[in-house]
């Protein structure tokens, strides 16, 4: 991380607020979201590290498959190979910027999964209320009951695992969180006098949960999707470094771990540098989620 | 105050009408609130009621009931000629035009999301009126337009309103379908005093103008005196006291009248009248005193009070209250 995204925030305020009326309850937002250091700069890791896992692949001359067994264990930081090198000679940066695209393909689309599952039983739940709101919600309980690990790990192990299955597994004992946040929200909302009038206009329950309601639990759901994504990648780590994830010869950062503990103390680069990969997305997210979550408290400006 | 003839039909009808909440928890326990008691009454067409009470004597409930936003538990609500009390919410959607709401509190009526111009478009959207956005639009700012907010204001958002005008937005929401009955519940009790009388003055000029019926909740006399034809007095679910306005404001019939009317201050600090101070609280709807709920509370109280619930009667013309003692002299408010 650099601290190059630090300095321009406030000039970058100044200017996304000058825009017309409609915009000034989101960049008043905005403007608290540049105000949060950490969630700036994890921004910021999240933009390079996204940047680079797409595009430094085609930059850098080495295939991530390609073994070079006489520069095997190579160190990082001396010679062409600017990470170093792995039991097999392949270059470990490449690998890792390849991982690195699995990794965060999974992180995002399981949140994306997650995040629309959880939504639609929390609004449903906090809507409806009574004995579905209950049912739904005792659901979410019994689902969370599991220890997550556990419940990620049995089901690896009958599924064959490539990227969509880990995806779908991981979404599936990830979207309770989202579910909590969004029937609270949505039954704070709903005792609020504008859901009533729209019924009193006639309006479908599919209307005033589409319309109404989720469009002011907007902030609450960005918050919660985007702590999902710290812990998608958290949780492909595991299952890949228990060897129940994504299968060599594919790198992901999880996997790349697992690879390393045999050659700890020989090459401790092999482990230092995933490790770090890993570190810096879950941190990066976590910081952007509570920046996010500053920013979007509805109860500053409505 | 609007002139409406003495042998209009009815509007709106209610009998019997019960609306009670909880004891249907998961297990079948808990404790039922009597929200609204057999309640009948009706309101003629062109005619506005109001309805007075303390906080918690279920005015809002009844009003809430009326449009149907409420299952009621028991009793039957006619509007129009057809009874409405069963109808399911599909049925319900074809009638809402004609009825709807003004709401107490106008930060919480408005959707802080959407702008003002979807807010007051929103009933042309949901009733699916087949208009395109040009359409709407201009429905939209002849609404505003009535109640006085300029066509720019459709662009904004609630927050940028003052408490006022806010409340100006939901009077234009509620008359862009342009309904037959209007349930204004509380509309100016959480406004400043000077914008009350603005707000005021605006629902009796959209009630003339519109022809509007209107049940009027409220629990400033001052204000109900001057808007509406009759007025029905609440305590505890019942309404214990039902007359025209000048009838009730120059020989209230029931005790509680009496006392609701000594609350109201008189802008004369030299005026010496007789205090009627009520003690205590309203008993809890959970558990409400055998007979008249008032009498706990009631200097007039005999032994008698606790026998039996006593019914509305006629104690004048048109004039009916729920009192079993017709040998006490009530004090009317000065300023009838």
């Amino acid at each position: 991380m650099t601290d190059a995204p630090l300095a321009p925030p406030r000039r970058l305020a100044a200017l996304l607020s000058r825009r017309p009326a409609a915009g000034r309850a989101r960049s008043g937002a905005l403007h608290r979201f540049l105000r949060h250091r950490l969630a700036v700069a994890g921004l910021a890791a999240i933009a390079l590290m996204l940047l680079a896992c797409w595009l430094g692949p085609l930059l850098i001359p080495y295939d991530q498959l390609f073994i070079d067994i006489r520069h095997r264990f190579a160190g990082p930081f001396a010679g062409p190979h600017v990470f170093g090198t792995d039991q097999l000679g392949r270059d470990l940066l490449v690998r890792l910027l390849m991982a690195g695209r699995i990794s965060l393909t999974i992180g995002f689309a399981a949140m994306a999964l997650s995040t629309a599952v959880g939504t639609a039983i929390g609004l449903v739940a906090g809507y409806r209320g009574g004995l579905v709101g209950a049912a739904l919600m005792r659901c979410v309980d019994a689902v969370l009951c599991f220890p997550s690990v556990f419940l990620l790990l049995a089901l690896a192990a009958f599924i064959r695992p490539n990227v969509v299955t880990i995806t779908l597994i991981i979404a599936a004992t990830g979207w309770m969180e989202v579910a909590r946040v969004v029937q609270g929200q949505i039954r704070t909302l709903k005792a609020r006098d504008f859901t009533l009038a729209a019924e009193l206009m006639g309006a479908s329950g599919f209307y005033v949960m589409t319309n109404e309601l989720l469009r002011n639990a907007v902030g609450p759901i960005i918050v919660a999707a985007t702590l999902t994504v710290a812990r998608a990648i958290l949780a492909e780590a595991y299952v890949s470094f228990l060897g129940y994830g994504i299968q060599a010869p594919v790198a992901s950062w999880g996997n790349m771990l697992n690879n390393a503990q045999q050659y700890l103390g020989s090459a401790p680069w092999l482990a230092i540098f995933p490790g770090l990969m890993i570190t810096v997305a879950v941190a990066s997210f976590n910081f952007v989620g509570d920046g996010l979550r500053d920013a979007l408290d509805a109860r500053v400006e409505l | 105050m609007s002139a409406a003839p003495q042998d209009a039909a009815p509007l709106l009808k209610v009998e019997g009408l019960r609306q009670h909440y909880g004891g249907r928890g998961l297990f079948g326990r808990g404790d039922v609130v009597r929200a609204v008691e057999d309640v009948s009454f009706e309101i003629r067409r062109g005619e506005t009621l109001g309805l007075v009470g303390e906080s918690g004597s279920g005015k809002s409930t009844l009003g809430r009931a009326l449009l149907r936003a409420t299952v009621p538990t028991a009793g039957r609500i006619t509007f129009g000629g057809e009874d409405i009390t069963a109808w399911t919410a599909g049925r319900l959607r074809a009638l809402r035009p004609r009825m709807q709401m003004i709401f107490q509190d106008p930060f919480s009526s408005l959707n802080p999301r959407m702008t003002v111009g979807g807010i007051v478009a929103a009933p042309l959207v949901i009733q699916r009126q087949g208009l395109d956005r040009a359409a709407r639009r201009a429905r939209v700012i002849e609404a505003l337009a009535t109640v006085g907010l300029p066509e720019r204001a459709a662009d904004r958002y609630p927050h940028e309103f003052s408490g006022g005008q806010r409340q100006r937005i939901g009077i234009a929401r509620a008359l862009v379908m342009a309904p037959d009955f209007l349930v204004a519940d509380e509309p100016v009790s959480a406004l400043d005093v000077s914008i009350q009388a603005q707000v005021v003055n605006l629902l009796m000029e959209v009630r003339r103008r519109l022809s509007l019926t209107m049940l009027f909740i409220s629990h400033d006399l001052a204000v109900v005196g001057h808007v509406c034809d009759r007025v029905a007095v609440m305590y505890l679910g019942r309404i214990v006291e039902i007359a025209d306005t000048r009838s009730l404001f120059s020989g209230p019939r029931h005790p509680y009248t009496e006392a609701l009317f000594a609350a109201v201050p008189i802008p004369d600090p030299t005026l010496r009248r007789p205090r009627v101070l009520l003690d205590g609280d309203l008993p809890s709807p959970l558990a409400p005193p055998s007979g008249c709920a008032f009498r706990g509370r009631c200097r007039h109280a005999l032994p008698a009070c606790a026998a039996a619930v006593p019914p509305l009667r006629a104690v004048g013309p048109g004039h009916f209250a729920a009192c079993i003692r017709d040998d006490i002299a009530l004090a009317a408010p000065v300023a009838a």
